[in-house]
């Protein structure tokens, strides 16, 4: 029907029809699959949720005299770096805390700082302190370093995360009778309150559910600014169970992102903390979807009362690592407020912002309707349903013996 | 009639006072206590919902103040940090007073703090930490 180039060539002319996610689901309830498919060329997703396998690499620039991190401690704002490579180079996680950070000692610990909180005040333009540790070699003596960095004098600044914009994700439910603390929130016993964390009908990789037009190489919009797929994220699980429309109705596919840093913003690059849990950060993700075809455009039109997902126990099933489902439930079901449980009424909270998603969808599409942003071919495919590719379960081995 | 709801700081030597009872024994007030405790500075803190007619309210008032009685109104205790907030929702189901409220439409999160009683559970709760103390 048509190509990613011939989309290119309507975006340069400025003659693209580009429409969110949520618009296209209407406009082909309205008008109906033949008739969509020849008029829009593009679907923008968007999501923003926490995701933890984030974070940030700098090339801070070399000292005088001369200084080797590598192998050396390195923090910014007390928060540990990861400091194994060469002289200049650093990598802080979303995750990281202060070393003096009580984590769970004072229970449930409030983790009001750590290296995502690092992270947006980096991209915010603020200083931030770098305090290093060298052991001091012949051709970088120096042993000590303590300075302000600002993102503008870093020779560069790359998000590059691991594991981000899962494809679909479970609702967590508490079925014990005290309060937990968890990453998907604070879950009250009794199945008090029903947590789901993902932008539904909005979200990239519901709406291009084999991985048909999303690969490696795939620019996207990331924390505001651009970035590009740079493999599967980790623990891709392209191929569980899915619907008749495609749609795998728990957690599956993944994406590993990367993106220049200097030009993404606090406002789609949040710290936040979960009580009990730790820190982390929310991304802003949005994947431009390209109508190549009828077939595309019928995955990208399925509404959040086609989506599906499970009811998982995050008391005791989760953490015990024990699979099974209490129910599956729709992303409308999800998002009218309530969900049915076991015959109970059970309100339902979002850990993902669906409207921030929406403005990202909004963004995108602006970007590509005013000639701003041209869509790439992926380079390679991500592992695909039925590629055998899988996420497997440690098999521990004890040491010794 | 008044009907309000107002935060009492009690100075450690009055914790162990019958000071709220005498508001309905001399006052003719009614009371619903929302939350009550003592920080770790031995300090009591009580969130009050208080009613009656007007000048016993007000000579109620003027009562706790004259024992040494802190009072505030409870409105703008807690305040939502609009820039922070990414309107995701999570606190919703958990604001026991219906605070909290997801738009349907816009998707976007309403705090109505006409009807917060300063529980504080959506502050520790809110990942983005949008949720602010103000004393
Ligand atoms: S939990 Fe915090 S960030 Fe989320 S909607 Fe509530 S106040 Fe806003
Ligand atoms: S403090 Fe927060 S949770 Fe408590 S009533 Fe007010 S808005 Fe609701």
């Amino acid at each position: 029907m048509r190509t990613i180039k011939e989309i290119n060539e309507k975006i340069k002319k400025g003659q693209v029809v580009a429409v969110t996610a949520e618009e296209i689901i209407e406009l082909v309830k309205k008008k109906g699959l033949k008739r969509v498919a020849s008029e829009v060329d593009v679907v923008t997703t968007g999501t923003f949720g926490p995701m933890c396998s984030s974070g940030v690499y700098f090339n801070i620039g070399h000292t005088k005299p001369r200084i080797k991190l590598g192998g050396g401690a390195v923090k910014i704002n007390d928060v540990p770096c990861y400091a194994g490579f060469a002289a200049a180079d650093i990598y802080i996680g979303a995750t990281a805390l202060p070393d003096e950070d009580p984590r769970n000692k004072v229970y449930p610990g409030e983790f009001k700082y750590g290296g995502a909180h690092v992270i947006q005040e980096i991209v915010a333009g603020k200083d931030v302190r770098l305090e290093a540790s060298a052991y001091g070699t012949d051709c970088y003596p120096r042993k000590k370093l303590e300075t302000l960095l600002n993102i503008k004098d870093l020779n560069e600044a790359v998000l590059f995360n691991m594991r981000n914009c899962y494809q679909n994700y479970n609702v967590a439910v508490n079925l014990s009778d005290k309060i937990i603390y968890t990453y998907m929130g604070v879950l009250k016993p009794h199945m008090g309150n029903a947590n789901y964390c993902s932008a539904g009908q909005l979200s990239p990789l519901l709406k291009d559910p084999y991985y048909k037009t999303i690969g490696i190489g795939t620019k996207i919009f990331l924390g505001g600014g651009i970035g590009f797929v740079a493999w599967h994220g980790t623990q891709h699980n392209p191929g569980v169970k899915r619907k008749e429309n495609g749609i795998p109705c728990l957690p599956a596919g993944t994406l590993a992102v990367i993106g220049d840093l200097k030009q993404m913003k606090p406002e789609w690059l949040t710290g936040v903390s979960m009580l009990g849990y730790g820190v982390t950060l929310s991304v802003g993700i949005g994947v431009p979807i390209p109508i190549l075809n009828e077939e595309i455009l019928g995955y990208v039109a399925a509404g959040d009362d086609q989506i599906y997902t499970q009811v998982v126990d995050y008391s005791h099933n989760y953490p015990q690592g024990i699979a099974g489902s209490l129910g599956e439930v729709s992303y409308a079901q999800l998002k009218s407020g309530k969900i049915t449980l076991q015959g109970r009424d059970v309100p339902t909270g979002n850990l993902s912002s669906y409207s921030k998603a929406r403005s990202i969808a909004e963004q995108l599409k602006e970007w590509i309707n005013k000639g701003d942003f041209l869509l790439t071919e992926p380079v390679a495919a991500l592992p695909a349903y039925d590629s055998g590719y899988t996420f497997r379960l440690l098999t521990e081995r004890p040491l010794g013996q | 009639m008044v009907h309000k709801r107002i935060v009492l700081h009690f100075p450690h030597r009055l914790v162990d006072q019958p000071i709220v009872y005498r508001l309905t024994k001399d006052y003719d007030l009614q009371f619903n206590i929302l939350k009550a405790y003592v920080t770790p500075q031995e300090e009591g803190l009580m969130v009050l919902e208080l009613s009656g007619k007007k000048e016993n309210f007000q000579q109620g008032i003027e009562y706790l103040q004259s024992v040494g009685v802190k009072i505030q109104p409870l409105s703008q205790d807690i305040i939502r940090n609009e820039t922070k907030c990414t309107d995701c929702g999570v606190c919703v189901p958990i604001c026991p007073s219906g605070a909290l409220v997801m738009d349907s439409h816009t998707r976007k999160v309403h705090f109505y703090d006409n009807k917060c009683i300063a529980c504080e559970l959506c502050v520790k709760i809110c990942p983005s930490r949008a949720m602010e103390v103000h004393f």
